[in-house]
């Protein structure tokens, strides 16, 4: 697909709009909304792969971005030793042996014959793996969140390459969205969105309370960055001799420096990505896609496995969001659960989808920046309209006061409306679908 | 002895608020599933329904208040309660006018009326934040408690104590006389009537003659007294916090599936399922295993799962349903 003139002009004006903030507030706020449009527009391009290509509705995107991010944690930071000793392989084992219990009540039930006996092996194989599992799990945890608690408290991760985490947090989200999607896929629309929402629920509940596996609301602060850090930049004399023979200040222009490295690897990830997605959209999986997603009934009378491929898109989709959310983490150089809100994690990224253009990618992509540009502009731009409106009112006066305070709320407002507005006037979004 | 003091720990702790929770449950689950059975999506916005209408009771009550009018015993919220329901009617109403009716009309698929409730739901989520900040907001007064549990220590001579406040009766008291009206509604007026007939088979009910719109108008109205209701309940027993209202979202839905979607019977009973489960899984033991065993060496709480996994509860109890018996317990009409 080629783009259009006027998509080409949509595009340069939301880059124009970014470019304006530089001048006009700082390079560095400019270019953080960049970077974070670029994570936004990969998880916008996510979400239209499961609602664009095949209509399925997901409402857990929280959960996989969250995934994504405690991949970063599992593979970039330094193992605690002592902690692995103290119980890191019981942590394992009783991991291992929750997941045998499973597995072996999934295998017993499809082979055993229909009855009591199966319902009662059941129950009975459940609640003893429940109760070993639980025998083998809490001293663990006790014995590794015991190790200096203030510093660390958990197992760490593996050391290895911070971008290494990226893949592996979208295959973790690919893991989580393969349980949902075997179980919800299939039924009605409705019910895989409100086992999503469920699920993203739980993995963020998992994610704050588990102190063993992700520090839980302690937050696990300096994860390694895959770009060097601004003091290193500033310390070292190639740098500050080549910037200052710019005529320029090293320390500004380390942060930019940084932000633009960054800005490079997610436009690379974003390029390759956009790139695989029109591939698979215009061959003829894509196609088949399409056509199940505009008739079922059809596409099965044709042979095609509707639940199947529903399942390997979903999957795919979350991988990519749980990928987004692994590069999410790397920048803000941070894991903090408590940062994780369905309105701006799940809902926010529906309404990038849904303005960009639903079963567009690049649709997607200018929506991630869009949106996201607005999210960010609509907290100044909200207080600034109600400072405008309440001019009038003097100083002190309760509803003065209260209104100003309560401009912080104005965009979630500014969003829901807009979500709506387009919905109904231009429903095929801002780059339709061709 | 130690049986009763058992059994009392078990009443206090897991029966009394199970109760009071899964009357809220089952309100809320009412209302998503009347919207449902009529209009046929899930609504999304109902969490945030339910918020704008205890917010609203809310700010009446704090008037009320201000005028130093109060109810006795009971909470001052009751008597702002039809206030709000109002409030929160006209909003649904001028939300169904502007927003859904424009899709009714289009007969789009029910997906995209879910996506547009989304939007529905940012809005009021907005609305709430907006108006009342995103902070805890106390407004109970009146008695706190029938029984305090030393009032019950003294009564019965017991070590435990058997509290029952006063907003967990009421809770009660008020989801019965709802539900008892709104069955009453459902299977002896005509109105009702006819909405029972258009959730039925709706070309059915339009060729004998039944007003669509006078339905749909209808239903609003009933949910958001429902929201209403259930959001003050819930808001009274524990507190006001917009957020919490977002996440019933999930064991609402769950006690609505699990029901059978679009059957009221199935709401409520589905309701008092994922109270009960929620609580009892989440509940620690240690005590009334005490009681009954005092030769065993307790080690640790005996709770099955941390409370903060109480939404892996309602998910699981979903997933079950789901996978074995898609159309809820009381064969709802999904699927």
């Amino acid at each position: 697909m080629t783009l259009s003139r006027r998509d080409i002009i949509l595009f340069l004006s939301v880059i124009g709009l970014i470019v304006l903030t530089g001048f006009l507030q700082s390079w560095n706020v400019a270019l953080g909304i960049f970077n974070m449009g670029l994570i936004s527009a990969i998880m916008a391009l996510g979400v239209n792969m499961q609602w664009g290509y095949a209509g399925l509705f997901n409402v857990g995107i929280m959960g996989f971005v969250a995934l994504g991010g405690l991949g970063v944690v599992i593979i970039s930071m330094p193992p605690v030793h002592e902690a692995w000793a103290a119980g890191g392989i019981r942590v394992i084992t009783a991991l291992l042996v929750g997941g045998a219990t499973i597995a072996a009540a999934v295998f017993g039930w499809s082979r055993m014959a229909k009855g009591r006996v199966r319902i009662l092996f059941l129950v009975a194989l459940l609640v003893v793996g429940f109760f070993v599992y639980r025998q083998l799990f809490d001293p663990a945890v006790i014995a590794i969140e015991a190790i200096s608690p203030a510093a660390t408290g958990y197992l760490g991760g593996l050391g290895l390459p911070v971008l290494l985490a990226w893949p592996v947090g979208a295959a973790l989200a690919a893991g989580a969205a393969w349980l949902v999607g075997k179980t919800a896929l299939g039924l009605r629309s409705d019910y895989l969105a409100i086992a999503t929402l469920g699920i993203s629920e739980i993995i963020i509940a998992v994610l704050k309370n588990e102190d063993w596996l992700s520090r839980g609301v302690k937050n696990v602060v300096g994860i390694p960055r895959p770009v060097p850090y601004e003091i290193d930049l500033q310390n070292s004399d190639s740098f500050v001799s080549l910037v200052s023979g710019w005529g320029l200040d090293p320390v500004p222009v380390s942060t930019i420096t940084v932000k633009l490295a960054y800005a490079g690897l997610f436009l690379t990830v974003l390029a390759l990505l956009l790139w695989l997605a029109q591939a698979a959209l215009s061959s003829p999986w894509g196609r088949m896609m399409r056509a199940i997603r505009d008739n079922e009934v059809a596409a099965e009378a044709m042979g095609k496995d509707v639940t199947a491929r529903h399942l390997q898109i979903f999957i795919l989709g979350a991988a990519v969001c749980g990928m987004a959310g692994a590069m999410m983490t790397t920048l803000d150089g941070q894991l903090t659960p408590g940062s994780y809100q369905p309105l701006r994690f799940t809902f926010l990224i529906w309404v990038m989808v849904i303005v960009g253009g639903s079963g567009n990618n690049f649709g997607s992509v200018l929506g991630g920046f869009l949106i996201w540009y607005l999210w960010v502009m609509a907290e100044p731009g909200g207080l600034f309209l109600i400072e405008a409106v309440t001019a009038q009112l003097e100083d002190g006066h309760w509803l003065k006061e209260h209104l100003i305070k309560s401009a912080a709320h104005m965009r979630h407002l500014t969003m829901g409306v807009i979500l709506l507005l387009v919905l109904r006037f231009n429903p095929r979004g801002l780059i339709p679908e061709r | 002895m130690d049986t009763l003091n058992a059994l009392v720990a078990l009443a206090n702790f897991v029966l009394v608020p199970s109760i009071a929770y899964g009357s809220q449950l089952a309100l809320g689950a009412l209302g998503v599933t009347l919207i449902y059975g009529i209009l046929r999506f899930s609504n999304f916005a109902h969490g945030d329904t339910m918020a704008f209408g205890a917010m609203a009771t809310i700010i009446v009550t704090w008037w009320l208040q201000s005028l130093g009018i109060s109810f006795g015993p009971l909470p001052t919220a009751l008597l702002a309660l039809p206030a709000g329901a109002l409030a929160t009617a006209l909003l649904v109403l001028a939300t169904d006018r502007l927003v859904y009716r424009f899709y009714r009309r289009k007969r789009a698929q029910p997906v995209i009326l879910v996506i547009v409730s989304m939007g529905v739901m940012f809005v009021m989520n907005g609305l709430v934040r907006f108006i009342i900040g995103v902070d805890d907001q106390r407004f109970a007064d009146g008695a706190r408690f029938i029984i305090s549990a030393r009032d019950f220590k003294e009564m019965t001579g017991l070590r435990e104590g058997l509290a029952i406040k006063s907003t967990a009766l009421l809770t009660v008291v008020v989801a019965i006389i709802v539900v008892a009206v709104l069955f009453w509604f459902l299977n002896r007026t005509r109105t009702g009537k006819s909405m029972r007939a258009f959730s039925d088979n709706e070309d059915l009910a339009l060729l004998s003659g039944i007003d669509p719109e006078r339905v749909v108008r209808i239903t609003w109205i009933i949910v958001a007294c429902l929201a209403t209701v259930a959001g003050v309940l819930y808001g009274l027993d524990k507190s006001f916090k917009p957020f919490t209202y977002f996440q019933l979202l999930l064991p609402i839905f769950a006690s609505a599936i699990v029901g059978g979607l679009g059957n009221p019977i199935g709401a409520i009973a589905g309701g008092f399922v994922i109270a009960f489960s929620e609580i009892t899984i989440t509940y620690a033991f240690k005590k009334t295993a005490l009681y009954l065993f005092p030769v065993w060496e307790v080690e640790g709480l005996i709770q099955l799962l941390s409370t903060e996994y109480k939404f892996a509860v309602s998910f699981a109890i979903l997933v079950v349903v789901l996978l074995f018996r898609p159309t809820g317990l009381f064969r709802g009409k999904a699927l």
